[in-house]
């Protein structure tokens, strides 16, 4: 029974064993660093909580009433010393961190664009957030799917990300940093899968009933294997254009995978014009612009009417 | 320690009789309701920079405002400013019938200000460009009515000192501390009106 | 004419809602029936409901954090409850429009109603006793804050047996709160009750305010103050910035629901960001405001129950105050993936990790307050030990949060859930139970059963640990907040162990149930008596005047010399005070308060279920009440010396025999 005892402490790791600790376990460049940035701050800041913690249950035990040996100072309540070290101690480790936070927020900034060693062409994907489901347009593939986003390994990955309805967060924990995604704006965000897999994505902010549901999978496979996905993708039938999308946008739960043959070209930038009374900001010249199409004619009654 | 000597606290004005009702803190509150007064200003003023230019479509300001219309409600108020001072010197003067002839000249000019601003809006409204056909609009609505609204619970509580005063309160401690307040409150509504013509409408004309 | 409301918006279809209706009935009609029984309505409403006394109101304050506590709590059980069953495909017994609603009553509950009224009832209790005040500086203005309080209490509460609760979170982003989104009344109660407790708030901080800078005992400069009223005095700074921001926050979102504004609509020129960057300059700082109050009171018990004066007292100030200057400059955290520019978020990052360097000095300045002191285990301590270690991690896990590159990936993960239950549990909720326990026999003349309280203590300290330390690696495993139902069979046993963690809080939350009952119970036995006002060996002024203390507080006011002056006075023998006594000037107790409460009651009410004739009723009547109690000139009264005599020698004789037993 005492040997059982001593193997307590491990219990946590053995419950974790089995499982999968996504945040540290990335199988991207940006996840790896998200988790070594957590990690570094983490070992940095037990340096203090661990002694802190030990000197608090130690001095409580060593000064307790009853220890008539200790020392007792009753009116002793000022150090130069001790307050130097009080100050000193915590501001060393914050300037540490401080660094650390500066170097990392903008070597990794989401908006930054990655490049690969050898120059791969990186993947432009428009990701649109409905209630509740996900919608992810390959613009360059012309090619558009619901709930399930195939990625090609060792390839940057470009995400605009906007919403057709409320806003909440796009998130692929394995592959590393979220972004909002919010209606008439476009946020980006710029991830890498480094390995195939089977990976969560997920909506990470709360945005109404259907939201557990609200999760796609992330299928990171060898570029070769990704184009003969997207050929099959191009083989189907289903189109998505003006007509077919209020039909799609519709709010549903735990919507099934659906792939788009066939997307219109300007669908993104219409969802997100028609939160901004029809106007776009042209991406190349910077000019504000005024979109035509359907998509974009009035703000969709895509909410949450029951 | 000289200077805990000088520390001067209400509650020992107890000891030394009972007429030490100069000292109640009432005004002090007061001038820190403003300030909290001041940060809600704030906080629309900030949402009203960062809307101003949300039209959605509809018109700026630039088409919607009337300047000759705005200065006469400017002028009024800080007439009625100075008038409220003049209330303010005769109370101090226990001029009870002074004091309630210029509440009475600032109340009317209270009250037209706020005509204005009413037939401003309703005038606004009726042709469409109501608070809720863009984003600008709302904000300039919420802010200029906030305003509005506070001038009107001045105007109510101004009404209501006079009686009090026409009664057995009289110009009593405890009205002159409320007179003080209602200054204070006054003369800030006034400061935060400048601030409205400032970056609402002269901003948005320009 | 009775605008949204029908029979329809009664939910007689949800059985745990019809359940929890006729036990709260019950429960309701017993006490009314009691007060009847035992003929205490008179009594009552004198000595109680129109009470202006800052004790009293401290009482009341804090029975109603104690219920809110318990409806809090339920929520949270709940949820547990909920996410241990709904795996795999069983969809647990809540479904979303239910759950929904209760994780945001929960955070709502959790902080308006149960940390704010603790929070205001210690401050109510201790800052006038401690600055040698004999009542706060608008005594009127208290009563009426605390009705405020009530009232969205009250309302928030009524929401589960009419209509709905807000499903859009504790702090209802938009545009899920939205009119497009979220057209029930769930919202509105979510604004009103907010908003008018809100008010009662912004109250007590002006009032407290007001109270700690002019009504100092002679003597008592700045840095004299007990550090208690210093914590004080920064939350009611805190408030005052804040809150008016909050105010108009939710007041643009009530435009946008009843007006159709476009605040943070979609559509319109609408921005959402607007929100949260607004929700969030008060949001900050609100955390602040629970938590700083909490440092004060572990510094008070730290340093009373080491026998030693606060280590740094000076450092404990300018910590104090930078923590309340720093908390304005971060509040861009809570969004780092909004997708802001590198250096907005550097700034707000490093902003954020600095406010832990003066938190670091709290709590090493206690630690070193142990330091060659002579320790003493009462409850009071266990809570603040339990808190120094809690809090520390606490505190590590919101420096990880607070690095953007961490917080990418943690942000609205069940990690950040974890992280501020580790701060607001493990920092002002042991906080406020160690105060309680510490303050108890100030306001009651007895002290609270040491056991019970040591049990309760560890099986919130326990049950703490198994909840959130499963919710951290949850976060870690990439499970997010507000989750109803999933899949993953890797977050089902950690579920589990939370489920069990919850459980042990709430034995532990019957413990202190128990603590109360039977410290009521044994309340004349003599160990538990507390006759000297001292029951501690304490250090500041509140400890000098009998337990509890008369109506008036101080029948002298002290001079004070220096820190902690009652014991050095104690040290030197010198107790008795030879000024000669006077009348003393005290406020009468006033119904204004109650009513303008139950008008905002009727204008909240109104207001949520656009009862339009309703809601302008209420505001004529605050506005009537209003005006009619600035025209009663009966509002005050002395205290004959002969009555303040006759209390003196009652306290004397109780000192005396307190003396004679030892």
């Amino acid at each position: 029974m005492k040997k059982l005892w001593r193997y307590l402490p491990a219990l946590p790791a053995l419950m974790l064993s089995g499982c999968t600790v996504d945040l540290l376990q990335p199988r991207g460049p940006i996840a790896e660093m998200n988790r070594d940035v957590m990690v570094a701050e983490f070992a940095i800041m037990m340096a203090i909580v661990v002694p802190t913690c030990i000197a608090t249950l130690y001095f409580a035990w060593k000064y307790r009433a009853s220890n008539t040996q200790a020392e007792y100072l009753p009116t002793w309540d000022h150090s130069t010393k001790i307050e130097w070290f009080v100050w000193g101690i915590p501001t060393l480790i914050i300037v540490a961190l401080g660094a650390i936070s500066w170097y990392s927020t903008h070597a990794y900034d989401p908006y930054r664009p990655l490049q690969t060693a050898d120059n791969v062409k990186p993947l432009n994907v428009q990701v649109v957030s409905l209630d509740w489901k996900w919608l992810f347009i390959y613009p360059d593939l012309g090619i558009a799917t619901i709930n399930q986003l195939d990625v090609p390994t060792n390839t940057p990955l470009n995400f605009q990300i906007t919403s057709d309805t409320v806003m909440t967060s796009f998130f692929i924990p394995r592959l590393g940093s979220m972004i909002y995604s919010m209606p008439g704006q476009q946020t980006q965000l710029h991830l890498l899968a480094a390995e195939s897999g089977d990976y969560l994505g997920e909506a990470s902010q709360f945005s109404g009933r259907g939201f557990s549901d609200m999760k796609f999978r992330t299928l990171a496979m060898a570029p070769e294997e990704f184009s003969a996905w997207v050929e099959k993708v191009k083989s189907g039938s289903e189109n998505l254009d003006d007509t077919t999308y209020p039909k799609y946008a519709a709010p549903q739960e735990a919507a099934p995978v659906q792939y788009f043959a066939h997307v219109q070209p300007d669908l993104f930038d219409g969802i997100v014009a028609k939160y901004n009374n029809g106007m776009m900001v042209e991406k190349t010249t910077g000019k504000v612009m005024h979109m035509q199409s359907a998509s974009s004619a009035a703000p969709s009654d895509t909410g949450m009417k029951e | 320690m000289a200077h805990e000597a000088t520390m001067s606290p209400l509650a020992h004005a107890d000891d030394h009789g009972h007429d030490h009702h100069h000292e109640t803190p009432n005004v002090f509150g007061f001038w820190l309701y403003l300030m909290t007064d001041c940060i809600l200003f704030g906080s629309i003023f900030a949402a009203f920079a960062v809307l101003r230019n949300q039209f959605a479509g509809g018109p700026s300001g630039k088409e919607l405002f009337d300047l000759t219309n705005v200065g006469i409600e400017t002028a009024i108020l800080l007439f009625s400013s100075i008038t409220y001072g003049f209330a303010s010197i005769n109370a101090m003067a226990k001029n009870k019938t002074m004091v309630l002839v210029w509440l009475a000249i600032t109340f009317v000019l209270g009250l037209s200000f706020v005509g204005l601003e009413v037939s401003e809006f309703s005038h606004m409204i009726a042709e469409g460009n109501g608070p809720d056909r863009s984003a600008f609009l709302s904000a300039f609505f919420t802010l200029v009515g906030t305003h509005g609204l506070h001038v009107t619970c001045g105007l109510i509580w101004m009404a209501v000192l006079m009686v009090q005063m026409m009664g057995p309160q009289d110009l009593s401690q405890r009205m002159m501390d409320k007179l003080t307040c209602l200054s204070l409150f006054w003369h800030f509504l006034d400061i935060v009106w400048i601030c409205v013509f400032s970056f609402v409408y002269l901003a948005g004309v320009m | 004419m009775l605008g949204k409301l029908s029979l329809s918006a009664i939910p007689f279809d949800v059985p745990i809602l019809v359940g929890t209706f006729l036990a709260v009935a019950v429960i309701g009609l017993a006490v009314l029936g009691a007060v009847t029984y035992f003929g205490k309505w008179g009594y009552l409403w004198r000595e109680w409901l129109t009470t202006v006394d800052h004790k009293r109101l401290a009482v009341m304050y804090i029975i109603l954090a104690i219920v809110m506590l318990f409806r809090g709590f339920a929520d949270a059980i709940m949820m547990r409850t909920q996410l241990a069953l709904a795996y795999a495909g069983n969809p647990g017994y809540l479904p979303p429009h239910h759950y929904d609603q209760i994780f945001s009553a929960h955070g709502t509950i959790m902080i308006f109603f149960m940390a704010m009224a603790f929070m205001t009832g210690l401050l109510n209790l201790v800052v006038p006793l401690q600055i040698g005040a004999r009542d706060v500086a608008f005594p009127f203005l208290n009563s009426l804050s605390f009705y405020m309080t009530l009232v969205g209490a009250l309302l928030i509460n009524i929401s589960l047996f009419i209509g709905e609760f807000a499903q859009c979170g504790w702090l209802v982003y938009p545009p899920l709160s939205e009119m497009q989104f979220s057209p029930g009344v769930g919202v509105d109660y979510y604004i009103w009750a907010v908003q008018i407790s809100g008010v009662g708030t912004l109250l007590t901080g002006v009032n407290f305010f007001t109270t700690i800078v002019k009504m100092r005992a002679p003597g008592m400069g700045w840095m004299q103050m007990p550090v208690f009223t210093w914590t004080a005095f920064c939350t009611t700074v805190l408030i005052m910035a804040s809150f008016p921001v909050l105010t108009v926050t939710l007041a643009l979102l009530s435009l946008d629901r009843y007006l159709g504004m476009h605040f943070f609509t979609n559509d319109a020129g609408g921005n959402v960001m607007l929100y949260l960057s607004m929700i969030w300059t008060w949001g900050h700082p609100e955390v602040y405001i629970l938590v700083i109050p909490a440092f004060g009171v572990f510094s008070e018990v730290t340093s009373t129950f080491s026998r030693k004066p606060l280590f740094g007292y000076n450092t404990m100030v300018y910590a104090t105050c930078s923590i309340m200057v720093l908390s304005f400059v971060v509040w861009v955290h809570h969004f780092f993936t909004m997708g802001a520019g590198a250096n907005v978020n550097t700034f707000f990052g490093i902003m954020t990790m600095v406010i832990a360097v003066p938190t670091g000095v709290k709590i090493f300045n206690w630690l070193f307050t142990m330091y060659k002191g002579r320790v003493e285990f009462t409850a009071p301590m266990y809570w603040t030990i339990g808190f120094m270690i809690t809090f520390s991690i606490g505190g590590m896990t919101g420096v990880m949060l607070a690095m953007p590159a961490a917080d990418w990936i943690l942000h609205n993960s069940l990690f950040l859930i974890a992280h501020f239950h580790n701060v607001i549990i493990g920092g002002v909720y042991f906080g406020y139970i160690a105060g309680m326990g510490f303050w108890f026999p100030k306001a009651f003349g007895f002290k609270l059963n040491e056991a019970w309280g040591k049990r309760a203590f560890w099986c919130w300290f326990i049950g703490f640990y198994l909840a959130f330390v499963p919710l951290y690696i949850l976060g870690l495993e990439g499970m997010t907040r507000r989750m109803n139902h999933y899949n993953n069979p890797d977050w089902y046993p950690w579920m589990l162990v939370a489920e069990a963690g919850a459980i042990v809080i709430a034995l532990g939350i019957v413990c202190q149930l128990t603590q109360l009952y039977v410290s009521i119970r044994d309340r004349n036995l003599p160990e538990n008596l507390d006759l000297t006002g001292d029951p501690w060996g304490g250090r500041t002024l509140e400890w000098s005047i009998s337990s509890p203390p008369p109506a008036y507080n101080f029948a002298v006011i002290p001079d004070i010399h220096g820190l902690d002056t009652f014991h050095t006075e104690k040290q030197l023998g010198r107790r008795a005070h030879n000024k000669p006594l006077a009348p003393i000037h005290m406020p009468k107790n006033t119904a204004a308060g109650a009513i303008i409460g139950a008008f905002s009651f009727i204008l909240g009410f109104g207001a949520i279920w656009y009862i339009w004739w309703m809601a302008g009723l209420g505001l004529i009547g605050i506005a009537v009440t209003m005006i009619m109690r600035s025209a009663n000139r009966d509002v005050d009264y002395y205290v004959p010396v002969s009555e303040i005599e006759h209390n003196e020698e009652i306290y004397s004789r109780r000192i005396a025999a307190a003396q004679a037993a030892e």
